[in-house]
This record gives C-alpha cells, structure tokens and sequence, in this order.
C-alpha cells in the first residue's frame, strides 16, 4: 500500500464516560512504542509545540509512576502524574492520567498499537473516568469552541488577553 | 498560574449557559448596563441578573456604579487560565501527535 497516510486525528466521546482516539503513523509498531514510553521521548513530543521545557519521568513495570512538567515561556506550568498498571506491551499499556490542576479527577488510559503493515501503526487509546461531567469538562471545553457564535467570539478575546 | 478547582467548577458551570457565553460575548465588546441586557436578550431583568450573579461569582464579570447605571465588565483573565490547558484538548492532542511523526522520523530503527 503505498501513498500518505491520514494524520488526522479522530478524537470522540463514547458512552458517558470515555475519549477515543486513533492515529496513525508512519512509523512501525515498535518505534511507536518506544517513543510512548521512554520518558526522554516523550518529553520531545507530548504537548503543544509552546511549551519549550518539558521534562518526563516514566517507570515501565506495574506500580510505576509516570510524570510531565510543561512549563511555556510565559511562566505558565502544567504538571501531570499517573501510574502504570501492568507491564507495558505494544498491544495493551494501562495507565492512570490525572492533570494536577484538578486534582482528584483520575482518568484510566488504555492503549493498543495495531499493525497495518509496510511499517505503518494506528494508535487505539480510550481513557475513561468516574462521571460524565469530568470526561465532559475535559472534552467539550475544546470541542465546542467556535460552534457557537458566543464560544466564537470569545475566542477572540482570548487572543487579546 | 494553576486555578483552584473550586474556581475551575465555577467557571464552567458559568460556561454551561448558552445565555451566559452569549452575554459575555456582548461584554467583550465593552461595558454594558442591566437595561441594555435585558433589551437585547428580551429577558426579564430578574433573569438578566441572575446570570450576571452567577458570572460575577466565578469571577468572569465585574459590576461597577457609573452614575446611577451599574456596568457590567467581562473579566477575561479567568477565562483565559480555565480554558489554557482545558479549552484545546483536541488541539493538544492533535499537535502533540504532528510532534510524535517529526520525531518517529529522526528516531533510528
């Protein structure tokens, strides 16, 4: 199969409780993997190119912790932290994901890298949390910018702040 | 900069409305009175404030007295730290994964 591929990212909410999300990438299962679990990498990719600084801890093994501080040049800092729970594989990486801005608001994140072949990989991951008023607050806020035309406007003043 | 969450609940409940984010979207063109609210959103003027009451408690307006009129003024900042991280979940993700294919590209095999 030759051509390019779809980079676009398809990012829904199921149910009440979940976000999916599917990529896919020009890059084998295993490179895939590895750039999804080696804190060194992940602090090369994870976050909106803003964020200048950036550092990842990641302990691969059940019980281990995972962290990522984001700092812009503006001062601003995000941190996150989570938990890993079993031993990560290409076909199944579980992790708990929690934003240290709302603390107490855990989701659980599952991951599965499928094979498309000639080296290509889709990205399966779900991530779940306890309401649907969390998995809301985190999702809608940034899908329903510009719907409407209040959210559209607002926006603008967003740019001038 | 991290809001406290008790600020970040008040906030969205305030975004919740659509009545809401179309007053403050009128506010970001500038002060404005009850009485020119309640003509443009043809909404009693009970109702008008207590919209207003529930912006002005998640800190995303601020009243002022002008005269005899009270003004209402979008404050923005609010909004601004609420919707930094939360209001680009697609972008985030969508940039995030455009980073992941430059760095699958320089990684060896």
């Amino acid at each position: 199969m030759n051509g390019t591929i779809d980079r676009s990212a398809t990012i829904e909410k199921v149910g009440d409780h979940a976000i999916t999300i599917t990529r896919d990438f020009d890059a084998p299962v295993d490179k895939v993997f590895r750039a999804m679990h080696d804190p060194e990498l992940i602090a090369q990719w994870v976050g909106p190119r803003r964020f200048t600084d950036q550092e990842a801890t990641q302990v691969n093994e059940h019980g281990g912790t995972w962290t990522l501080v984001q700092r812009d040049d503006e001062g601003n800092e995000f941190g996150f932290r989570g938990v890993i729970h079993g031993t990560p594989t290409p076909e199944l990486s579980i992790r708990t994901f929690e934003w240290l801005g709302m603390p107490g608001h855990v989701f659980m994140e599952t991951m599965r890298l499928e094979d498309l072949g000639d080296g290509r990989t889709r990205v399966h991951g779900i991530s779940v949390i306890n309401t649907k008023d969390e998995r809301d607050g985190m999702f809608d806020s940034g899908m329903d910018v510009g719907v409407n035309e209040g959210y559209a406007r607002l926006d603008d003043v967003l740019e001038r702040l | 900069m991290v809001m406290q969450e008790d600020q970040l609940d008040l906030v969205f409940g305030a975004l919740a409305d659509r009545t809401r984010r179309a007053i403050l979207a009128r506010l970001a063109d500038g002060d404005t009175s009850v009485g020119d609210l309640v003509s443009q959103f043809a909404m009693s003027q009970p109702a008008i404030s207590k919209h207003l009451k529930v912006l002005e408690n998640a800190g995303l307006v601020s009243r002022s007295r002008q005269g005899t009129m009270r003004l209402s003024h979008l404050e923005a900042k609010p909004l601004g730290e609420a919707t930094g991280w939360l209001g680009t979940y697609r972008e985030y993700w969508d940039e995030s994964f455009s980073r992941l294919d430059d760095l699958l590209k320089r990684m060896d095999d």
